[in-house]
């Protein structure tokens, strides 16, 4: 593609033809201010509606400003990007933003992690001269997710992640004029929209419009309760992230500080949803095995291939948009749900305590897993298995406000039992790394041969659909993987006309995988944050002296002392789920 | 003819020549022709206006066809005795040509004096919409089957960009560009787009054409299908227009039946068929990225240009969006040639244009003038003035993207390009006149009250921008404003024009600009002096009895829906300014013009 | 209706209807009709226009005068709707306003029947593209 010359504040720039000027400034050091601009590189995500104005530059020649994100560089354009028109525009068209949003900033959720505020910073903005009115909404609270849509600034991204990547379409604009915003069908709220919960509109929200909810107040009345035993378990993508919470670098695995963090806030037990997650291959890789052995002598009636089952927006999104399908997934619960059905039996019976006085807390990278806690079909006699579900950024809000020097702490390790995991395990975190690890598992069962070599480096990466065959000794088993639901949608569509070939597939509702979730610390549109935290999990697997699931001692031992075996009565009844049919037929009040 | 009379007296009947005395003008003809024994040999008849206002009063005479101008109550005894008795011709009213200074004397050569002509109106009133053959009559599908038989696509674009058609939707683009454009973007399926979502406040001429003659716009399509290489058109028409959608049905109907319309038209290998979008009557789906949008089954809302549709349109192939009245113009400039056509007009807007006109006029109407006729004659010789012999103050024109302009923009000729220098635009082409009665702060908070409704809501400074303008306008209008007001309504037009993503909000402010430009002392007024010089702003508004007049009737007291009127019978009453709510039941009720408005 | 193949049926087509509707309209004979349009635009309609209609074809057949109703688009004239355009054989067109049931009425008794003109004509004020020469 030919090259071409623009001049920007005077300097003259060469750029690729189809360059924006926001790209084309970057690359000599301007930076222009954006707003409802998201660009996930490697990802395949833009935002880009040009709706918030706040990136005008002048064009010479032109009529208007352009907006810089949207405008692409034509030849001999001479851009301003900062004279008294453009700074003036600018600055106006945010103290109108400004002026139709609330400004109790002191007590928001994203009080200091929001764009807007930020703006509004830079931009020296002392006095609001155009007051008026202020569009007010309803509340929404959904079991994950709280929308407050006063504060929506119509920048339109957690639209375009809903319809165009995770392709749920819970959210779109409505209205028109002063009233506009972003809301589900018929300004329903979000329990009545086939919402997925996977929080990736709240992942790129600028503002304090959608955020998770908060139960950081609960876990610390809880933790004074002294006829509690709390116990809590943290997912694999969580120690990848939570780190840049504390002002680490992105990629720093804080593994052993996290633990000494929860002991110090005053869990009783600090175990790892890791633990959980070789559980699930054992169960799942079971399945596998079981469909691919029926399928081998001739049952046509078996279901290939079998879906993973462990990422609850996924579980969700299947429910709703698939509901002919419900047979092929795995029926196998997530780690999540796995580790407290186990705490609250095995666990609960070796501490002679009973289930109602013993607490489980998740640490997640996702939002849909507060929603899953919450289903009916995971509890027990109104007690569920699973009592509160925290994202990584409410943990590290809770360290927060306990005034714990994270990165200061030592490094410690996880309690036993249910603290031991294998490097299988870790990489649930990842977009792939759940059909690795039963990758793992499922060969040295099937073939009764030890693996040579664990990577299987061609499961990795971070394209959005991936396919890979692994020779099973003479066996080819044909993989799927897909991250993203919309990237999902599209291999499950190849499913359901029957001619996929594919006898597993592994789908994580999240753009990366878990790394990406809903519930981790703000990317704000960095791509090269999820590609740290990738690597930080592989890392980790790498440095673990276990790295096969099976071979994970306490999992064995909990086979022998109370499970039996994968796929046993009581796994069926401890560990495994069904689904239900969820197609929205939209209800309207009144 | 049958008729008992022998002769025909036709006087304009119409606002302007009336207020020139043309009922008295009626009744003297009609003594006149009495004391000559002639009131059943000659008849006086009553006409709608004769578009000629300007030398009103007319008087035709049938059927010999003569026409007198300003002819006064006084001239009726000569014009019965020397032209209805002796037959002869009185000379000093008959109409002298400006240009040649002759006296013309037979109205058949008077064609000059009519400042309309009918292009895209050509066969509106004229031929059964419903019957194509009409339609075919009237040299209807003649240009499509000489284009598509005797010429190449890149000629029929040769002869449209050659006859100055630019786009009637309001922008003014050159039609022959836009098909050029399209035509030459590359596409394997390329599509023909009518903009029939009308939505200016005020603005029918879109509907009017497809209801008179839908076929015109068939046509038209289909020569643009053949020039730019599509083989589809839609027509995306708002809901709203039952009767224009059911008239096209007909035609796109009686078009596909007759093969004028389908697969190898007319033995040739040219294809083209239609299809009708519904709109729900968004006035921002008027604007071609949004209206393609909207057809695509999405959210009726702006896309940045470029890309502009004729590169990448509806569903992402090369689209080319015209308007109805810019559609219904190509079959005349096929058949009469690019060379009659770019004659009329002026140098750079070519043709006529329609307008609907509306407001304070006598002639409320849909008139098509060529371009360069003036506000002038457009309001007071084809609208024939003002309603009720006021005052004219202002005309607004492109709705609400176009602006106020003033006695002083009378003279101007009107223009793609002229109406822009002045200030507002040509928009669709409603054109609504304000006499001394309206407020023009209020005029420009309709107009801000109507974007704000039907700003799509996606780009910021329309979204708030927009309802900031309409709030402090609001406020000036309830005599709150203050005169940093007037900086902030300033700063803020110029911001939303500068930053708003597409030509809605580009172009909304203009009201305001415009009334602040030619009306800034009644901003001052409402703000300094909290009076609304034009008494329509309700809250700036105070009734007072003049106690000189009052004669104590207690008429006003009793009617007084609030009992804020105080007074002992037969002594001045006095109204509670606090208790008032400014109904005007008491004006109403009083006989003694003792109660005025301050 | 049979397809239209080719230019020349086109051709045929328009001088066929072309030639029907002018002998209707100049044609000295008596045995042709009166014709009658009424402007059945939105705006028309709005105004009454459809009642004028039914109106003047039941009153023609009535009186057993040999006519023809048809309706038209909008004649522009939004102040005087409905309108009306009545062309006798042999004459002029002549466009009436305010047209209701009343005035039409007087127009078929007045007009049509003698000749006699009747308030309310409205003078044509523009220009037809073919008298547009350059």
């Amino acid at each position: 593609m030919k090259n071409i010359k623009v001049t920007i504040d005077k300097k003259e720039v060469e750029v690729k033809q189809g360059t924006t000027i926001l790209d084309a400034a970057k690359s000599v050091g301007i930076t222009i201010p954006t707003l409802c601009y998201l660009h996930l590189k490697d990802f395949n995500i833009t935002n880009r509606p040009a709706g918030c104005r706040i990136c005008v530059v002048e064009v010479e020649g032109r009529r208007n400003l352009a907006p810089a994100c949207a405008t692409e560089c034509t030849e001999g354009m001479v851009i301003n990007t900062h004279n008294i028109r453009v700074l003036n525009a600018r600055k106006t068209v945010l103290e109108l933003i400004l002026s139709d949003h609330p400004t109790d900033c002191l007590i928001c959720a994203k009080s200091g992690n929001c764009e807007l505020q930020t703006l509004a910073h830079e931009f020296g903005i002392r006095e609001i001269e155009y007051q008026g009115e202020q569009s007010t909404y309803k509340k929404d609270m959904s079991p994950s997710i709280i929308r407050d849509v006063d504060k929506c600034i119509m920048c339109r991204r957690c639209e375009m992640m809903c319809n165009e990547i995770q392709t749920v379409g819970a959210l779109s604009a409505v209205n028109r004029g002063f009233t506009s915003v972003v809301a589900p069908a018929f300004e329903q709220d979000l329990s009545c929209s086939p919402c997925t919960y996977c929080g990736q509109c709240v992942a790129v929200c600028p503002t304090g419009a959608l955020t998770e909810v908060d139960h950081t107040n609960q876990i610390i009345r809880l933790l004074a309760d002294p006829t509690k035993t709390v116990v809590v378990q943290t997912a694999p993508a969580v120690r990848a992230a939570l780190g840049e919470e504390f002002g680490l670098k992105p990629g720093t695995s804080v593994t052993g500080k996290m633990v000494s963090a929860l002991r110090e806030l005053g869990f009783d037990y600090v175990f790892d949803t890791d633990f959980a997650a070789d559980l699930t291959i054992m169960e799942e890789g079971s399945e596998l095995l079981d469909r691919i052995a029926r399928y081998l002598k001739g049952d046509t009636t078996v279901k290939l291939p079998i879906l993973t089952s462990c990422c609850p927006g996924w579980v969700n999104f299947f429910e709703h948009q698939f509901p002919d399908m419900l047979d092929v997934p795995s029926t196998a619960r997530s780690p999540q749900q796995m580790f407290g059905s186990i705490a609250k039996t095995y666990f609960a019976d070796k501490l002679k305590i009973k289930r109602q006085d013993m607490v489980v807390v998740s640490i997640m990278p996702c939002l849909a897993k507060k929603f899953e806690r919450s289903r009916e079909e995971f509890s027990t006699d109104g007690n569920p298995d699973v009592d509160f579900s925290l994202s990584t950024r409410e943990l590290a809000q809770l360290i927060k406000q306990a005034n714990i020097n994270f990165n200061a702490l030592p490094e410690s390790d996880y309690d036993a039992p249910l603290g031991e995991s294998t490097g299988a395990a870790v990489i649930f975190g990842a977009s792939g790394g759940v059909i690795e690890a039963a990758t793992r598992t499922a060969y040295e069962i099937f073939t009764g041969k030890t693996l040579e070599k664990v990577d299987f480096t061609e499961l990795r990466g971070l394209e959005s659909i991936r396919e890979a065959t692994v020779d099973f000794n003479g066996t080819p088993i044909k993989i799927g993987i897909a991250h993203g639901l919309g990237n999902a949608r599209k291999l499950l569509e190849r499913v359901r006309a029957g001619n996929s070939g594919f006898h597993a597939i592994e789908i994580m509702a999240c753009p990366g995988g878990c790394i990406g979730g809903g519930g981790q610390p703000l990317h704000h549109g960095d791509s090269s944050i999820l590609f740290a935290r990738q690597k930080a999990i592989y890392d980790e697997d790498k440095s673990k002296a276990i790295r096969k699931s099976h071979e994970n001692p306490y999992i064995q031992k909990l086979y022998k002392e109370f499970l039996g075996a994968p796929l046993s009565e009581k796994s069926h009844h401890l560990l495994h789920t069904h689904y239900f049919d969820k197609k929205k037929v939209i209800e309207i009040d009144e | 003819m049958d008729t008992k009379y022998k002769m025909y007296l036709l006087v304009c009947g119409g606002t302007g020549c009336r207020s020139s005395q043309s009922n008295v003008l009626e009744e003297r003809l009609r003594k006149h022709l009495k004391e000559n024994k002639l009131e059943n040999e000659v008849q006086v008849i009553t006409t709608g206006c004769f578009g000629f206002c300007e030398k009103g009063p007319i008087v035709k005479v049938q059927p010999d066809n003569t026409f007198y101008t300003q002819v006064t109550p006084e001239d009726a005894e000569e014009i019965i005795k020397e032209h209805v008795i002796k037959g002869r011709q009185v000379q000093r009213l008959l109409y002298k040509d400006p240009d040649k200074k002759e006296i013309v004397h037979d109205s058949k050569h008077m064609g000059f004096y009519r400042k309309q002509l009918r292009i895209a109106l050509r066969n509106c009133g004229f031929i059964n919409p419903e019957n194509i053959n009409e339609y075919i009559a009237r040299d209807g599908y003649a240009a499509v089957a000489k284009c598509i038989t005797e010429m190449t696509p890149q000629q029929v674009i040769e002869e449209m960009k050659k006859s100055g058609l630019r786009g009637r939707g309001g922008a003014g683009f050159p039609t022959g560009m836009k098909w050029e454009i399209t035509s030459k973007s590359p596409g394997d399926q390329k599509y023909v787009v009518c903009n029939a979502d009308e939505g200016d406040p005020g603005a029918f001429m879109d509907r009017s054409i497809l209801e008179g003659d839908p076929h015109s716009v068939v046509e038209a399509m289909a020569i643009c299908g053949y020039c730019i290489g599509a083989d589809k058109g839609l027509i995306y028409i708002r809901a709203e227009y039952p009767l224009a959608i059911k008239r096209l049905k007909i035609a796109i109907q009686q078009a596909q039946e007759i093969g004028l319309l389908g697969k190898g038209i007319l033995g040739t290998k040219f294809n083209f068929d239609i299809e009708i979008r519904y709109g729900a009557g968004a006035f921002v789906c008027g604007e071609e990225t949004a209206l393609i949008r909207s057809m695509e089954g999405g959210r009726g809302e702006s896309t940045l240009k470029p890309p502009f549709p004729s590169v990448s349109g509806y569903l992402g192939k090369p689209t080319n969006v015209n308007n109805v009245e810019t559609f219904a113009n190509v079959p005349v400039i096929i058949n009469k040639g690019a060379d009659w056509f770019n004659k009329i007009g002026t140098e750079k807007s070519k043709g006529t244009k329609v307008f609907a006109l509306a407001g304070k006029i006598n002639n409320v109407g849909l008139i098509e003038v060529p371009m360069g006729t003036t506000l002038r004659e457009v309001i007071f010789e084809i609208g024939g003035g003002i309603k009720d012999g006021k005052k004219f103050k202002a005309v607004q024109t492109g709705g609400p993207s176009g602006g106020c302009l003033t006695e002083k923009h009378l003279d101007l000729p009107i223009d793609f390009d002229n109406l822009v220098k002045a200030g507002s635009m040509m928009g669709s082409g409603g054109m609504v006149v304000m006499d001394e009665d309206d407020c023009m702060v209020s005029i420009a908070k309709f107009y801000l009250d109507f974007t704000v409704e039907e700003s799509c809501g996606k780009c910021a400074p329309c979204r708030v921008g927009n309802k900031r303008l309409y709030e402090i306008l609001d406020r000036i209008t309830h005599g709150n404003g203050k005169m940093e007001d007037i900086d902030l309504l300033r700063n803020l037009s110029k911001v939303i024009k500068d930053t708003a993503l597409c030509g809605l909000g580009q172009t909304s402010p203009n009201p305001v600009l415009s009334t602040l430009e030619g009306f800034y002392d009644e901003y001052v007024a409402h703000i300094k002096e909290h009076r609304c010089p034009s008494g329509r702003c309700k809250d700036l508004m105070k009734y007072e009895i003049n106690p000189e007049n009052c004669v104590g009737c207690t008429a006003c007291a009793r009617n007084c829906p609030v009992n804020a009127i105080t007074g002992e019978r037969k002594a001045p009453h006095t109204i509670n300014q606090e208790l008032c709510i400014k109904c005007g039941a008491c004006i109403e009720k009083c006989k003694f013009n003792a109660i005025f408005i301050r | 209706m049979n397809k239209i193949k080719s230019l020349d049926d086109l051709r045929k087509i328009k001088a066929d209807v072309e030639g029907k509707m002018k002998l209707r309209e100049h044609s000295e004979n008596a045995e042709n009709l009166v014709q009658i349009k009424v402007a059945m635009a939105t705006c028309g309609i709005a105004s009454g226009a459809k009642t004028v209609m039914d109106f003047l074809v039941s009153d023609l057949d009535k009186r057993n005068i040999p006519a023809v109703v048809t309706q038209t688009g909008c004649m522009g004239y939004c102040y005087a709707e409905p309108t009306i355009e009545v062309t006798k054989p042999g004459e002029e067109p002549i466009v009436f306003g305010y047209v209701d049931t009343k005035k039409a009425e007087e127009i078929i008794t007045k007009y049509i029947l003698t000749g006699e003109l009747v308030d309310g004509i409205i003078p044509v004020n523009y220009e037809k593209i073919e008298d547009k020469k350059n």
